[in-house]
């Protein structure tokens, strides 16, 4: 078959995922030099149940890989996504960097010998594939290219590309045989949400948020109090849960919550990828660094390069 | 039980910080160097299942690709309780991409034969998220990505863990050994080293090899690397924020007027 750029879909419980129509809008970045073609594959229990979704604009096929588990199971995925490449030939393979990527695409790309990067923002093409990702936790970026190779697998940061618009025409639909029946090498047990909790910071409408920089446990009652006094809603980042400090439900970013309050007050949050994706749409993003470099003052619409405790004395001082 | 745990020593730029000539890297006098967060919650779980293992007679062993940096960080490993380490390296390693360094921790892994292999989820400084599953790719291992909690099942030799997906939501898998998972922060807590034990991490055997000692070569790994770095940019902030000026007691009523003209609004 043709090449062109595969771009994998990504469905959760019967639910087809946002980034599966992000990856098309990357897709179209760059078909003419990797061969014309954008084909989307679902890999489902049932994936006919979504090949009009994702049959976007600018999609010229669909392809159904049957999986034998009712869940996302990474050894079955990744026989599955093996076979696709074999039998399909993509000069470029995209998939979402998201967690269930995470589980399995990179073993594709080892063992198949592909090029590959993850965590990908921007794909492009000059003789062969280019991408660009993050360095040192975003600081810098990386312009990468793949000599030698004639497949490159990369996972695409969800959010970065807007998801491609609803198709208007007839888009055809190809079952692709593959035998996926043993492939499974873990057992789905349940789900569970671990995110509850007695808020909803996600009806805020402003947080107070606060990370890494507040040092200590001892450190957060005074924000507690700052946050009554601003009439704000207290939220945190990873590492304030992680360390048993503040309960889940106000975890803002990707394993947490994902919020887009009037107001949003980061107060020594470094600003990392997983943290942006829960809060960077806010309609006014405020943030205290004292590191001028940090990425948060990337999507900041204000940024004060501040210790963060003399702002807090001055924020109470300034509400007496 | 034997547990092999793949630790990498990470870098994090100064605020100020230059590139080297040609933009490839980063000047190495603008970086400091630490064991990457991630592996310090793996390296515990590793500890846990071992202390908690009634078979006895099983062992965790540290391993890392990295220059003689990267000891520091082995040490740290030894000095928590880890009872052995190896360190791999060769000048052909500098700069290597995810898929080098997983093909060379492969077959480190693979001299030990361990019952479960235990990654971070991500190194601060990469952050592909990609050297655990790649690895398992190569070791053809069973594998769960982005645990957050573990038990091990010994009469059954399985492991139950929960795998954290987006949103707060958790999905609970069963999965037999031997197998490879990467370890999410906030698993656990990990410990502290006991001035004592980091004196004695000295004296635990740390081993060094190079690439033929694990029957590798430079040009066989530059042929598995996924990528090549053209060069390193810092980004563009464009739109980025705009800087609030003067004192911190000016800044501060700022983001008062700030916060007060949006919530009226
Ligand atoms: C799969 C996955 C999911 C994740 N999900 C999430 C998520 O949902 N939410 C989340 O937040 N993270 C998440 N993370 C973690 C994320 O990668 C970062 O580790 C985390 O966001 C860092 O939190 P932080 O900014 O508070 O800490 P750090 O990155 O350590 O930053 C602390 C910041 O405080 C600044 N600072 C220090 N002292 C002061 C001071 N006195 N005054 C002012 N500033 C100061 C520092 O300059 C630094 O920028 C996830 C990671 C993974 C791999
Ligand atoms: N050079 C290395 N040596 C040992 N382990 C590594 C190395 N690089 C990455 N890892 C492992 O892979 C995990 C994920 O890193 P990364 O894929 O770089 O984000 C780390 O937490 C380590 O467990």
């Amino acid at each position: 078959m043709s090449a062109g750029v595969l771009v994998l879909a990504e469905a959760r419980r019967g639910e087809l995922r946002e980034v599966s129509l992000e990856l098309v809008s990357s897709a179209r970045e760059v078909p003419e030099g990797a061969g014309g073609r954008v084909v989307v594959a679902v890999i489902d229990r049932d994936p006919q149940r979504f090949t009009k979704d994702v049959a976007a604009d600018g999609v010229d096929e669909v392809l159904t890989v049957a999986a034998p588990t009712e869940h996302f199971e990474p050894h079955v995925w990744q026989r599955g996504l093996e076979a696709l490449i074999e039998t399909e030939s993509p000069t470029i393979v995209l998939a979402g960097h998201t967690i269930d990527s995470l589980g399995f695409v990179p073993a594709v790309a080892a063992r198949m010998g592909l090029g590959f990067a993850s965590d990908v923002t921007e794909v492009s093409w000059a003789d062969g594939p280019r991408a660009r990702r993050g360095a040192y936790g975003d600081k810098l970026h990386a312009e990468l290219e793949f000599p030698g190779k004639d497949c490159t697998l990369m996972t695409v940061r969800p959010g970065i590309f807007e998801p491609a618009a609803a198709g208007s025409g007839e888009v055809s639909a190809r079952a692709v045989e593959v035998d996926l029946a043993g492939a499974a090498r873990s057992e789905h047990v349940s789900f569970r949400e671990v995110a509850v909790g007695d808020v909803d910071i996600t009806k805020a409408e402003f947080l107070l948020s606060i990370g890494r920089g507040i040092e200590d446990k001892d450190n957060i009652p005074r924000f507690e109090r700052l946050a009554d006094r601003l009439g704000a809603t207290l939220s945190v980042s990873r590492p304030i849960v992680d360390a048993g400090w503040m309960s889940n439900a106000r975890q803002v970013g990707q394993s947490g919550k994902t919020v887009k309050p009037r107001v949003y007050l980061a107060l020594g949050i470094s600003g990392a990828v997983q943290h942006l994706a829960g809060m960077r749409t806010a309609d006014t993003i405020i943030a205290v660094n004292t590191d001028p470099e940090a990425p948060i003052f990337g999507v900041a619409h204000y940024g004060a390069v501040a210790d963060l405790f003399d702002v807090a004395d001055e924020l109470e001082r300034a509400l007496n | 039980m034997k547990i092999v745990v793949c630790v990498k020593q990470v870098a994090s730029l100064d605020e100020e910080f230059e590139l080297l000539e040609g933009d490839r890297g980063v000047d190495p006098d603008f970086i400091e160097w630490d064991l990457n967060e991630w592996d310090t919650f793996s390296l515990e779980a590793a500890l846990q299942l071992h202390e908690g293992d009634g078979a006895g007679g099983g062992e965790v062993v540290a391993v890392t690709v990295g220059d003689e940096e990267a000891e520091e960080g082995l040490l740290a490993c030894l000095a928590r309780g880890a009872d052995r380490a190896v360190r791999v390296w060769d000048e052909a390693l500098e700069g290597a991409d995810v898929l080098a360094v997983a093909r060379v921790l492969a077959a480190a892994v693979e001299r030990e034969s361990p019952d479960l292999v235990l990654c971070g989820v991500q190194s601060s400084d990469a952050v592909t998220g990609s050297t655990g599953t790649a690895l398992a790719g190569y070791l053809d291992l069973a594998h769960v990505a982005v645990v957050t909690e573990l038990s091990y099942d010994a009469a059954g030799s399985t492991l139950t863990v929960d795998r954290e997906l987006e949103g707060g939501l958790v999905e609970v898998v069963r999965i037999g050994l031997p197998a490879l998972l990467t370890i999410q922060t906030g698993i656990n807590e990990p410990r502290y080293a006991t001035l004592r034990a980091i004196k004695q991490a000295r004296d635990r055997p740390l081993a060094t090899y190079g690439l033929q000692d694990l029957g590798l070569d430079a040009s066989g790994l530059a042929a598995v690397a996924g990528a090549r770095v053209v060069g390193l940019q810092t980004p563009e902030r464009g739109a980025g924020a705009q800087l609030l000026e003067g004192s911190t007691s000016e800044m501060a009523d700022r983001i008062v007027e700030i916060v007060q003209e949006r919530m009226s609004g």
